[in-house]
């Protein structure tokens, strides 16, 4: 239960500073920009909220990294992963309290955009059912830029560079599915491989959730996201502890 | 009981510590002294176990950092250089943490923490943010996480660093107290601290051990250890430098100014006794005369500079 002691202080370092202000803040303005403006809310005439969450991944591809970029850049900065690391806390424990306290908090300002859902009630008869399948997908994939953004972040002391490369890594796990990224392996992987990249994008599981056909293998998908970088974030800081 | 032995570090092909082996039982407190660069803080940082070493082991209390890290890590309190904290946290929020993640509970933590703010003093800063408070007052929050759980090691790097000299003191009177079943490693480019707490001294440079020792051992080895220092403003000094120079067992009289340091052949307590009769008997008017214990500094330098070139 350690990593509760590290996911509490985190928690708590959110909200004493600006950051959970502003994140949500910007959070709460862009989903509405997006949804109102360029998902054309109004007339499309239908009580769904399939415009708010398509324009999720490219909201989350640019904030999430602004949540993920501090979570260890910021501690090896100031010395306090030094604290942290000698504390008689097991590396899993601070691994997966940052992450927890960072989904969290991703969550909440998740949560804060209930407006709009109260509003598309308000306003018609959707099936409320695909909503919550549809929030649950968005904090899922969340989870999965986050566990991205730590794994960024463990490998360099400079916040700007665990940004850059944490923009980068999602905009390539985003776009798997498409040209952008397959015309790149296209050439020397074999075709059974392609389609493993292919499927690793989060647009096509997400776009399925939002939907409201959030299956099994969907969930599975953003599970083993979240594990696998997980897991890469431990070893890079244990690679580093080698000097 | 710590036991470290061969611990060694490098970076790429660069030596930032060598083959660093010793052994501390309670009661001892260690001073790491030595220039900047001379692996001080990556030494502590094996110690504790956030630099994994490149060859070598550390044992503390039986377990080895590096197999039972959480076993070995309890035993110590650690105040990392710059002592660090979490800026945006209050004293109080900082060490409830500290607690927690420590593992402290109940009455016991209440105590811990109650304690702990006394010792360090940090009663009237508890609720203010840590980025608020002057370094002397981070300083403090620093040792008090380190001291928290009443650790059976200590381990701090450069723990007066930036205080002013009150400040100093404290910290040093507050060392000095715990001290009497704990092992204590303290490590400092400050001279007099090794002589004000440690019991012992150990001088690194370049990566490695040059000197081990108490630290009356190491100012033995100051080429003024034992010397005698008489100064006089009604002899001139060439009379006098004449006079004690022809004492039996002098090696050597040296001027300086508004006296002389007398330096004799061997160490034998005798010269102080016979530089007073000297004194006496031509009737100068000694403004004042000592023994020289020894010029730390001299022998910091011999110690590792010599080692640099």
């Amino acid at each position: 239960m350690n990593f509760a002691v590290i996911m509490k202080r985190e928690l708590h370092g959110y909200f004493a500073t600006p950051i959970a202000y502003v994140f949500i803040a910007i959070f709460l303005m862009l989903s509405g920009v997006f949804t109102f403006y360029l998902g054309n809310f109004y007339e499309r005439q239908q009580a769904d909220l399939i415009p708010f969450f398509s324009f999720h991944p490219w909201l989350y591809l640019f904030l999430i990294p602004a949540i993920s970029m501090r979570l260890w850049s910021e501690e090896r900065k100031s010395g306090t992963l030094e604290l942290l690391m000698t504390l008689p806390l097991s590396r899993l424990d601070i691994v997966v309290g940052k992450f927890l306290a960072a989904w969290v908090f991703a969550g909440i300002a998740l949560a804060l955009t209930f407006p709009i859902w109260i509003t598309v009630n308000y306003l018609g008869d959707p099936d409320n059912g695909i909503i919550v399948a549809s929030y649950l997908g968005s904090w899922m994939m969340a989870g999965g830029f986050l566990a991205i953004g730590s794994c960024m972040s463990a490998i360099t002391k400079s916040q700007v560079i665990a940004f850059v490369l944490c923009g980068f890594v999602s905009l390539l796990f985003v776009m798997a599915g498409f040209p952008l990224v397959l015309d790149l392996v296209k050439g020397w992987l074999p075709l059974t491989l392609i389609d493993m990249v292919a499927s690793l994008s989060f647009l096509t599981h997400f776009n399925a959730v939002s939907r409201g056909v959030f299956s099994l293998l969907d969930f599975l998908y953003f599970t083993s996201v979240i594990v696998v970088w997980l897991g890469a974030t431990s070893i890079v800081l244990d690679l580093k502890k080698g000097g | 009981m710590i036991e470290v032995s061969h611990l060694t570090k490098y970076y790429g092909d660069v030596a930032a510590l060598e083959d660093l082996t010793f052994k501390l039982v309670p009661g001892e407190i260690l001073g790491f002294l030595g220039p900047n660069g001379a692996g001080k803080s990556t030494a502590m940082k094996m110690l504790t176990g956030f630099l994994r070493p490149s060859s070598g082991e550390v044992r503390i209390w039986g377990s080895n950092m590096w197999q039972d890290s959480l076993a070995a890590q309890r035993h110590i309190g650690y105040l990392p250089e710059g002592a660090p904290a979490y800026e945006e946290m209050t004293p109080l929020g900082f060490l409830q943490f500290i607690a927690d993640a420590r593992g402290l509970t109940g009455v016991e933590r209440a105590n811990r923490l109650e304690q702990t703010i006394t010792v360090m003093s940090l009663q009237e800063v508890l609720g203010q943010r840590i980025e608020t408070l002057s370094k002397g007052f981070k300083r403090r929050v620093g040792l008090a996480q380190a001291i928290l759980h009443d650790p059976d090691v200590l381990i701090l790097d450069e723990p007066t660093d930036g205080l002013d000299p009150n400040q100093k003191h404290q910290v040093r009177k507050m060392i000095k107290g715990l001290s009497a079943d704990k092992i204590v490693i303290v490590s400092t480019h400050n001279l007099e601290e090794v002589t004000a707490v440690c019991n012992r001294a150990m001088v690194l440079a370049k990566g490695r051990v040059v000197s081990d020792g108490t630290p009356e051992s190491l100012m033995a080895m100051s080429p003024y250890h034992g010397a005698v220092t008489l100064k006089s403003s009604s002899a001139s000094l060439a009379e006098i430098a004449e006079v004690v120079g022809s004492i039996t067992g002098v090696k050597e009289a040296v001027p300086i100014a508004g006296g002389i340091t007398i330096f004799p052949e061997n160490i034998d307590n005798t010269l102080f006794t016979k530089v007073l009769e000297v004194s006496l008997a031509k009737g100068w008017k000694v403004d004042s005369l000592y023994v020289e214990s020894g010029r730390l500094d001299d022998v910091f330098r011999s110690l590792t500079e010599g080692e640099s070139q």
